[in-house]
């Protein structure tokens, strides 16, 4: 395992709000380094600027000050080694059949039509998706059109999966479900996971290390917290409270404290 | 038979609720939600209750129709609905309406053609690329409000009196339409479908063809649709330009021999074919597009 794989070094980023404000300062020196293959989550209220973090990381914004690295090279640009699960279900072609938003990766690198469907209906197998593959996204449920976005991902075999609160939108059932299938595709693929999310339970349930960020603007990587609890975990696990609780206590400090 | 009995399944679906997931189901509607339903409570079959309002709407117009131009009018200043049958009648059988249709209509293809084919492809490109949009965009905001009858005049001048003036008249009025709803729907694009073809590898060529153009196309044909409109009142405009024939020269020369009875022709048979092609244009789209969302 590689470590500082994925590397921010002392990032910061503005947003214009409009013209004759003075630019909000998202990111303040944001800094953090990834191990190949871990599940890293990253933790903060809302509106810290976690989906910032994660559009910088594909290369969909660019940092104001310092940069990240993947393998070394310097993140330019989205890329198909950094893919991205979305939140919402507007990410997927509407258009196409479920095979198709699939394939899509491997459409656009000129696979051949035989090649990317046999890949495709490999990973809607991995995500419990088999039979689904004529269906428009319209026609799936939500948990299903996530699955979709995750096979999608992986049929274009990236280094890296960036997730942004994939699962905030689904009922509690369907978001337990897909957790517990995520933590077994991650084993399964070994890819490194970015997951960001705003919900305690969820990144102590799936992350080998949870990022807590401080409260934005200005934000920054407040502590990394390793979570060696066995796997497969559940609320009930021992040692899941305790954890729980001493995230908690830091965020709570944190928004007590006054920045 | 049966292709016809799904159409007008959809057709009177489509006015009773307007969304998408009833248009794909209609195909099927006809017989089998007969044979789910107790006879006693379909007597009238696949005939819902829909058609029978819509039948009795229209029939109740030209009922009104009837009893205004009759009661008020002398029959030359507002023909009654049976004076303008008969005279449909004669001039369906002397094949004169005909021929005003079928060039009235070849006329609106034309134009309604060319001009989507021109301003699909600009709308694109204008909602796509900032400076494209920057080029074009002073033309568009300022042609759109000169509507096609202000260059009678000068487009006569310029291509002649033939077909070529009233073709471009129908083209300029179906242009600013269509246009304006392909760039209304490359702005309604969710950021996320750009970014996510973007991080899957797609050039920014190739998410203009696979994720611009597709996800565009509902409002494309939203304005055709529109245009499709606009085009059937333009078509009076374009064969007032020293026109023998088509719809509008009917009704536009019949008004020098009074003989509003075929005005009422013209003008009925402008909205029936806007009427009928619309419904033929929205089938295809629902038949062949459905999967590229709603329409309406």
């Amino acid at each position: 395992m590689v470590e500082d794989f994925l590397v921010a070094r002392d990032v910061s980023y503005r947003y214009a709000v409009r013209r004759g404000v003075e630019p909000v300062e998202v990111l303040r020196r944001f800094s953090v380094s990834l191990t190949e293959g871990e599940f890293f989550c990253l933790l903060g209220p809302s509106g810290c600027g976690k989906t910032t973090v994660l559009n910088l990381m594909a290369g969909f914004l660019e940092p104001a000050d310092g940069m990240i690295t993947l393998a070394g090279r310097p993140i330019r640009g989205p890329g198909i080694d950094r893919t991205v699960v979305f939140q919402g279900d507007d990410a997927l072609f509407n258009w196409l059949r479920t095979i198709d938003n699939v394939a899509f990766g491997l459409r656009m690198q000129g696979v051949s039509k035989d090649r990317r469907y046999a890949v495709a209906r490999d990973y809607l197998h991995l995500v419990h998706l088999d039979g689904q593959e004529n269906k428009y996204p319209g026609e799936l449920s939500g948990g299903m059109k996530q699955r979709v976005q995750i096979a999608r991902v992986l049929a274009s075999d990236p280094k890296i999966m960036l997730m942004d609160e994939p699962f905030g939108a689904l009922d509690a059932q369907t978001r337990g479900r897909m957790q517990s299938e995520l933590v077994e595709i991650w084993r399964k693929t070994g890819k490194t996971i970015v997951f960001i999310t705003h919900d305690i339970t969820e990144a102590v349930l799936l992350a080998d290390r949870i990022g807590v960020m401080t409260k934005g603007p200005q934000s920054r990587l407040g502590a990394i917290i390793p979570v060696d609890l066995p796997r497969p975990r559940r609320r009930s696990s021992p040692g899941f409270g305790e954890m729980w609780e001493h995230i908690n206590a830091l965020i709570e400090n944190e928004e007590a404290g006054v920045s | 038979m049966t292709e016809l009995r799904a159409f007008s399944g959809k057709v009177h679906l489509r006015f009773s609720e307007e969304n998408a997931t009833t248009q794909k189901a209609p195909a099927t509607s006809g017989v089998p939600a007969q044979a789910a339903t107790p006879p006693s409570r379909a007597p009238l079959g696949w005939i819902k209750r829909d058609h029978l309002v819509y039948v009795a709407s229209i029939a109740s117009l030209i009922l009104l129709w009837h009893l205004i131009s009759t009661t008020f009018f002398k029959p030359q200043f507002f023909p009654p609905p049976l004076l303008v049958l008969q005279t449909g009648r004669e001039m369906l059988e002397s094949g004169e309406l005909w021929e005003h249709i079928s060039i009235s209509l070849q006329r609106i293809l034309a134009g309604f053609l060319i001009g989507s084919a021109i301003a699909a492809p600009v709308g694109l490109l204008m909602g796509s690329i900032p400076i494209v949009r920057a080029i074009f965009d002073p033309y568009v905001q300022f042609f759109r409000f000169v509507p096609s009858l202000a260059w009678l005049t000068p487009v006569v001048i310029w291509f002649g009196i033939g077909e070529t003036s009233k073709v471009l008249i129908i083209v300029y009025t179906t242009i600013f339409i269509v246009l304006i709803n392909t760039m209304v729907g490359v702005s309604h694009i969710a950021p996320n479908k750009l970014r996510a073809a973007a991080c899957l590898g797609a050039t920014p060529v190739k998410a203009f063809i696979f994720v611009t153009l597709p996800a565009t196309l509902p409002f494309i044909l939203t304005g055709m649709r529109l245009a499709m409109g606009n085009s059937f009142a333009t078509v009076i405009a374009a064969e007032m330009i020293a026109a023998d024939s088509g719809l509008g020269f009917l009704i536009f020369n019949s008004r020098l021999w009074m003989a509003t009875d075929k005005i009422f022709i013209g003008i009925v048979c402008l909205g029936a074919l806007g009427l009928i092609t619309d419904r033929i244009f929205r089938y295809l789209i629902v038949r062949f597009a459905h999967q590229y969302g709603p329409i309406e």
